[in-house]
Order: structure tokens, then C-alpha cells, then sequence
């Protein structure tokens, strides 16, 4: 456990993205100008700006907006868009809509896995790519669609999958 | 900014503005919208611009960045006005044609023109392409010609004139009155009423109302909302306030997945504009009446997209349902009545209260009316939205609309309504489609996701697809759904791994049964019609994975075989160069074969092995021919020095 825990450190020292400071945190409760009720909006600013929820941003949230720190580990972890450990420098968005499903979405989504060697809902440990599937990305036409730090790669096949990956350092 | 003080006022303001545009200056619109940025119309859009300095014509050209056009197969989409000349798929580097040919010279490039498949012929304007002629885009329609950041364009084209009609010359109820009459039922999927929700909360004796935007579109394949919500914000909110005013509520919000950033931006600047402009906010238009509207950023739960799960997220908790013994319209946000509308339902409120409740029934059939917008994808020619009167019947859509199944495969089955819909076969084809007739027939009209299936698509899979999606985003509060769908999920997905066994079929009915019986929420209930309606249409489908270990769309990757027919194969070495595994074995001259115990099934040699050949074959229930003999693999080709 302890041995994991520090190369978890080590990893986050690597990319510098281990806690924001109580400033930034702050800020972004502020804007909200402290309801309770905008807890969501807030944690998603955190996250769109830090990429993940640490564990200290979190206290600091059930600080300052009166909240109990479970309900919103509840929240963190029944909403997708929150992530609880660091993400990846790329992230991989893989769409497995139904219109990329039925044109071979499962074949894009097998090689990124032997690719990548990692599983949807993962980081690899050098932290360079992060994998989600999501549900729809509305660009159906181009389908199966793989969205790597919001750039959209079409009409995928599982030779150009690999071709795309290769391009991301 | 002008803030708009009367309904004389607005109409004033049109008209200046009107009076200094010049409708023959030329025009270049552009399609802007999410599916056209992924094909790349920034970039078209950075060389239009460019161009236009570079040959001095700023003063002479409007550029237009509008929402989406609904024809995303062809995107990126041009619009040239006034002569209303529409391109296709334009790379950067036929923009300079474009400028000096058709703007400078009025001249037509053929070459970027719809071709109509049939005939051949080039067409020049959108309204003559049969993926728009037969269409009717009352809704949607203005998409292409307004850029949603201004407020102005909206303005220009009649917008918010249904707002000030209803504040200064209808009372509530007669607005109500008006909706009520129009029949319009939701469009997200419940298909309920929208004008005897409204009555409800009107009615409720509590002094503190919500109005409520559904924009927590979740359904994969589906993306009208997002279509709508940026490319015509503005008339979402109109309709929002109009509603606000018949039920005489002051707050609205806006709950949009944060996975739509452009429409989340869009519409964050269609309020800011509307609050100076005086058509939100205290006193609107002078008629004492207040509102204001906020945006709500869903973190991303599909269940959220049901009202009182939608409703709890709101509160800033987690979006689980509850039971709906008292409806959310007496008590809902807060414990307030709320009245909660999809994207689309909003959108058509104005239409209504300006041409009034009698134009709007024309359209559409005798218990749905109006029109619906659909997103027609899959295995289809003409992907992209398509707006047409209900009632217009499955094969119109899909073939005259959609231009039919591509490489001449078979069409199978159009699914709709989202995961929670069904599959509807080709027998049923002639069925038209609303509320009640989609029911019917096993599917759902849901929020009007239609994607069509074809001959390689397997129904098993289809059912075992939706299912894991339902049990992912189940949110487990009732048993039912959370623990039903999971055996669900694995028993299907053992029938499309080849370990299906007799009586599977009616142990997944039994607990489709119970789901539908017992779960709190339209999730959970609805949960198993991806499942009944494919073994509805396609129960042999399920027997044969079942009893035969085959599937006969050669889709399951555990029951197929790649096999090269040595008959056919002309060593030409290019399967062999692309397989990701090196499964292939062979050489120049030497016809290749499978190794089946390397390969992994993932296809790419049946892909790129040329069509005049046709060597690689995808068999399934019968074993893979053995290989043949060491010496008879060295093709002797016939001497050419003949």
C-alpha cells in the first residue's frame, strides 16, 4: 500500500500537478459566491482546471461551503466528469454511441487497449495517455470517433488508430 | 446597448436594423456547429477570412459563422448569398476559388456542388437536395442562416416577437390556453402534454415556480439538442420566458451537459445579450413582468436526464429519481412546482403563440403534432438532423431523406429512442412515425435518435450493447434495474461469446419482465426494450448464436473466423503488410493464410484485401477450412510474353 502510495507521489511530483492551492480553490467558491447548491459547478471548475479532484481541494470545499466531505466524495464519484487520481498528459475520449458502435467502435476501442495497455477508466504509469469511453460525441457522421485533448479523429479504422497514437508524445 | 422598452420599440429596432442591411451584398455562410469543427470549418473559416483581406473585399462580404445545417455527412457546408449557392465538404484550399470565382464573379465551381445520387445532376441550392427538399424545418430551419452569437441576427429573422405578442396582448391562461390547444407533446421522450404540465404548476397554490430547459441530451446517436442550443439559443429562451410567463414563474434554468462546450458558451452569451437587450430580466418589454434564467453545467450521468434526478442535481446533489407520487410539476425543484421541457419542446413555444395553435396542428398526425427532429445516423447515406412533420412514414425517412443504405448493403432495422427504445424491422418500415404509433410497434420516439442498421449489424449485440450502457449508468438505487439488468448484461454477453444455452432466451424475458414491472424510474422500466424488441423482430437471430454457436451478421467477434480462399487470394501481400498481429503467413507468390491462433479477429485484412479479389471471407458455425498443401501455395502465374 505504502509503496504504491509513493510512487503515486513520485508520479505526481513528475507532472507537478499535486495539489492546487487553497487560493485557487477559493477563488473559484467565490464565484459561486458560496451556495451550497452550486457544490457541482464548483467542482467542475476544479476539475476542468486541475484535471482531477485532489483530496485536499475536496476538504477545503467542504470547509468553506459547509458540505460534508462523503456527500461530496458521493458526488465525485457518481458523476463522470470527476476524476479522484491525476489524469494523463492526453486524454483519449473514445466514442461507443450507437452509430459509432454499429460501425466497429469495439474494434478502435481493442487496439487503443493493446496500444496503450491501458483500460477505459485508466491512466498508463508514465501518465502520458488517459482512456474514457464516452457515450456520444454528436459527430456521427464521422464515425467510430476518437477524441484525443479535444481534437476529433474520424472515420477511424484499427490501422489509422494506430497511426493517430503514434503522433502524441 | 439598446435596452428594449416595449413591444413598440422592439418592432422599431427590427426595423432600423433591417433597413441597414443590404440584402443583395453578398454573403458567405459557414456551418460552425460541433460535427462541421470536427471536419474542420475553423479552418475554412480562418481562409475565408483571410482571403477576403487578401483581396481587399472586407467592406464588400459578410461573413456569417452559423450553427449547424443538419447535412453533417457533407460538412463542412458553404452558403453563398443572396444567391443562396450552397458547397460541400470544403477544404481550406477551395476557398480562394471560391472568393474570386463565386463572390467576385458570380460564377458557380461545379465541382463543389451536391451531386443527386440518381441523376447525377449537380444542384445548386440546398432546398433542391433531396436530403432537404422533403423536409420541413420549422424548428430547425434557421440554423443555417443566423450566427447565434448575435443576438441581432435572431432579431432580424422575428425573434422574440412571439414573446412581446404574449406579454402585451395575451393574458397567462390564454398563452397556456394556446399550448394546451397545439397539442404539444414533449419532445425528450415522455411525450406527455406540455400544455397540461404547464396547467398543473399554474395551478399549484404555491407562490414560487421554476422553469426548467432539459438539456441533458444523453442518448448516444442523438444531438439535436445540442444543434438547437447552438445554432438558435435565442429561440430557446423565448420560448423559456414564455412559459415562465404562463405560469407565472420569475426563474428559469438551464441544465446542459458540460460535455457541450460550444453550446454551453453559446447559450451563456445568448442570456448575457438578452439581459441587455431588456428581454430577460426585471420589467420585460414594459409589461412588469420578471424573469431571469441561469445555466446549470451537468457533470455527466445519463440518469440526469430524467426530471426528478434532473431536478436533485440542480439542488447540487447526487441526480438519483424518485418515486413520482406527487409529479414534479406541483413539487419538484425545491419542492416548488417546475415545469421541466426538453430543448426542442421550448423551441417550438414561439411558433406557436406567433402563427397560433391552428397552423401548427396542420402537421403531423392525429395524437402527434407538430414536427420532430431526428438524428439519422448509422448505416445510412445522409447522415446528419433531419426535420420532418410526424406522421411521415420510417422508409421516407430513410430512404428518401436519408438517401438509403450505403455499399449496396441490406437495410435491417432502424433503432429509436435512445437506449431505451427498440429495434423496428424492415416489415414495419411503412410505419409512421409519432408517439403513440412508436410505442406500438415495441420502440419509442424517445428524444428521436434513428440510427439504421443493415445486414452486418448484429441484433444480439444491439441488445447486449444497449444493456451495458443501461446497467453504466444505472444509479443503482432500486434493485430491479441495478441488479437485473447485470444478469441481464451477462447473459447476453455470454450468447455473443458462443456460451449461450437453451432457456437463456427465457430467463433474460423473465427478468425483462420484472425490470419493467418493478424499477422506480422510466430508466429502469424502459431498461429491457432493447432487449424485447429484438427478440420480438429477431428471435432466430438470438437461436441460432444460441444453438448453433453462429451469428449470421458475422459481427460477434468470439463466433467468427477470418479465412483466406486460396482459390481466390493472388499473394499480393497487402493483407499481409497491414495485419497489426503478423497472423498472415505468406509471400510473393506464395498464397497467403491465416494463422488462426495469432489472429485477433480485429478484421483489417477482410477490409483491405482489393474487392476484385475478395479472397478474405468471415465465416461463422462452421469450422475454418484446413490449410492447403505447402506445394500447392506457389502461384505460377501464366507467362506474359505471350
Amino acid at each position: 500500500m505504502k509503496a504504491r502510495e509513493s510512487a503515486a507521489n513520485a508520479r505526481i511530483k513528475r507532472i507537478g500537478t499535486a495539489d492546487m492551492d487553497n487560493d485557487r480553490v477559493d477563488r473559484i467558491i467565490e464565484k459561486h459566491r458560496g451556495e451550497a447548491s452550486s457544490l457541482i459547478q464548483v467542482l467542475l471548475e476544479i476539475q476542468s482546471e486541475n484535471h482531477w479532484l485532489p483530496k485536499k481541494a475536496l476538504e477545503r470545499v467542504s470547509d468553506k461551503l459547509q458540505v460534508p466531505l462523503t456527500r461530496i466524495q458521493h458526488i465525485a464519484t457518481f458523476y463522470k466528469a470527476f476524476s479522484l487520481v491525476p489524469k494523463g498528459r492526453h486524454e483519449i475520449h473514445l466514442c461507443m454511441g450507437t452509430a459509432c458502435h454499429v460501425r466497429g467502435a469495439t474494434r478502435i476501442l481493442d487496439t487503443v487497449q493493446d496500444l496503450t495497455g491501458i483500460k477505459p477508466g485508466e491512466t498508463d504509469l508514465d501518465l502520458k495517455f488517459s482512456l474514457e469511453t464516452v457515450n456520444c460525441l454528436g459527430c456521427c457522421a464521422l464515425g467510430p470517433v476518437m477524441e484525443i485533448d479535444g481534437k476529433t479523429h474520424g472515420k477511424m479504422a484499427p490501422g489509422e488508430t494506430a497511426d493517430v497514437l503514434k503522433d502524441y508524445e | 446597448m439598446p435596452r428594449i422598452g416595449s413591444p413598440a420599440d422592439l418592432e422599431k429596432f427590427r426595423k432600423d436594423l433591417l433597413s441597414k442591411r443590404e440584402p443583395d451584398k453578398p454573403c458567405i455562410t459557414l456551418c460552425s456547429g460541433s460535427a462541421c469543427h470536427a471536419t474542420g470549418s475553423r479552418k475554412v473559416a480562418a481562409r475565408i477570412e483571410e482571403e477576403i483581406n487578401k483581396q481587399g473585399l472586407q467592406d464588400k462580404v459578410d461573413i456569417r459563422k452559423t450553427g449547424c445545417h443538419g447535412f453533417c455527412e457533407r460538412g463542412p457546408i458553404i452558403v453563398i448569398h443572396p444567391e443562396k449557392i450552397a458547397y460541400f465538404q470544403i477544404a481550406p484550399e477551395d476557398v480562394p476559388e471560391i472568393v474570386s470565382e463565386t463572390i467576385v464573379q458570380k460564377k458557380v465551381i461545379e465541382r463543389l456542388l451536391y451531386t443527386d445520387p440518381d441523376t447525377n445532376k449537380k444542384i445548386i441550392h440546398e432546398s433542391d437536395i433531396p436530403f432537404y427538399k422533403h423536409q420541413e424545418r420549422l424548428v430547425f430551419g434557421f440554423n443555417g442562416s443566423i450566427d447565434p452569437k448575435s443576438i441581432d441576427d435572431y432579431l432580424a429573422i422575428g425573434g422574440y416577437s412571439a414573446l412581446a405578442k404574449a406579454l402585451s396582448g395575451m393574458s397567462p391562461e390564454q398563452v397556456l390556453e394556446e399550448v394546451k390547444k397545439s397539442n404539444l407533446r414533449g419532445r425528450g421522450g415522455g411525450g406527455f402534454p406540455a400544455g397540461r404540465k404547464w396547467e398543473g404548476s399554474r395551478d399549484a397554490p404555491d407562490e414560487i415556480k421554476y422553469v426548467i430547459v432539459n438539456a441533458d441530451e444523453g442518448d448516444p446517436g442523438a444531438y439535436m439538442d445540442r444543434s438547437l442550443l447552438e445554432g438558435n439559443p435565442h429561440s430557446i429562451l423565448e420560448g423559456l420566458t414564455i412559459g415562465a410567463y404562463a405560469i407565472g414563474s420569475h426563474e428559469g434554468y438551464i441544465y446542459v451537459r458540460q460535455e457541450y462546450p460550444l453550446a454551453v458558451e453559446n447559450i451563456i452569451l445568448a442570456i448575457k445579450m438578452a439581459e441587455e437587450y431588456g428581454f430577460l430580466g426585471k420589467n420585460i418589454l414594459g409589461s412588469g413582468f420578471d424573469f431571469t434564467v441561469k445555466v446549470h453545467r451537468g457533470a455527466g450521468a445519463f440518469v440526469c436526464g430524467e426530471s426528478t434526478a434532473l431536478m436533485t442535481a440542480l439542488e447540487g446533489r447526487v441526480g438519483e429519481p424518485r418515486p413520482k407520487y406527487i409529479r414534479s410539476n406541483i413539487k419538484g425543484l425545491w419542492g416548488r412546482p417546475s415545469v421541466l421541457n426538453n430543448v426542442e419542446t421550448w423551441a417550438n413555444v414561439p411558433l406557436i403563440v406567433n402563427r397560433g395553435a391552428d397552423w401548427f396542428t396542420q402537421y403531423g398526425t392525429e395524437g402527434s403534432k407538430g414536427t420532430k427532429i431526428f438524428s439519422l445516423v448509422g448505416k445510412i447515406t445522409n447522415t446528419g438532423l433531419v426535420e420532418v412533420p410526424m406522421g411521415m412514414s420510417l422508409k421516407d425517412i430513410i430512404y428518401k431523406i436519408g438517401g438509403g443504405i450505403p455499399g449496396g448493403k441490406r437495410f435491417k432495422a432502424v433503432q429509436t429512442g435512445g437506449p431505451s427504445g427498440g429495434c423496428i424491422p424492415d416489415e414495419l418500415l411503412d410505419l409512421e412515425v409519432g408517439f403513440d404509433e412508436l410505442t406500438k410497434a415495441g420502440s419509442m420516439m424517445g428524444s428521436g435518435g434513428m440510427i439504421v442498421m443493415d445486414e452486418d449489424t448484429c441484433m444480439v449485440d444491439v441488445a447486449r450493447y444497449f444493456i451495458d450502457f443501461l446497467t453504466d449508468e444505472s444509479c443503482g438505487k432500486c434493485v430491479p434495474c441495478r441488479e437485473g439488468l447485470g444478469q441481464m448484461l451477462t447473459i447476453l454477453t455470454n450468447i455473443t461469446a458462443g456460451k449461450g444455452k437453451e432457456g437463456d432466451i427465457e430467463l433474460l424475458e423473465e427478468l425483462a419482465e420484472v425490470a419493467k414491472e418493478a424499477s422506480l424510474c422510466a430508466l429502469g422500466t424502459s431498461a429491457p426494450n432493447p432487449f424485447l424488441s429484438t427478440v420480438r423482430y429477431f428471435r432466430q437471430e438470438y437461436e441460432a448464436h444460441i444453438r448453433e454457436k453462429k451469428c449470421p451478421a458475422l459481427s460477434c467477434k468470439e463466433l467468427i473466423s477470418y479465412y483466406i480462399d486460396p482459390n481466390k487470394c493472388q499473394a499480393c501481400m497487402i493483407c499481409k503488410r497491414k495485419c497489426p498481429v503478423d497472423a498472415v503467413d505468406g509471400a510473393k507468390k506464395t498464397i497467403h493464410l491465416i494463422e488462426q491462433e495469432k489472429c485477433t479477429k480485429c478484421g483489417t485484412c477482410f477490409e483491405v484485401c482489393p474487392s476484385k479479389f475478395g479472397a478474405v471471407k468471415k465465416i461463422s458455425g462452421e469450422p475454418v477450412p484446413s490449410p492447403i498443401p505447402e506445394e500447392e501455395r506457389i502461384i505460377t502465374r501464366k507467362s506474359k510474353a505471350k
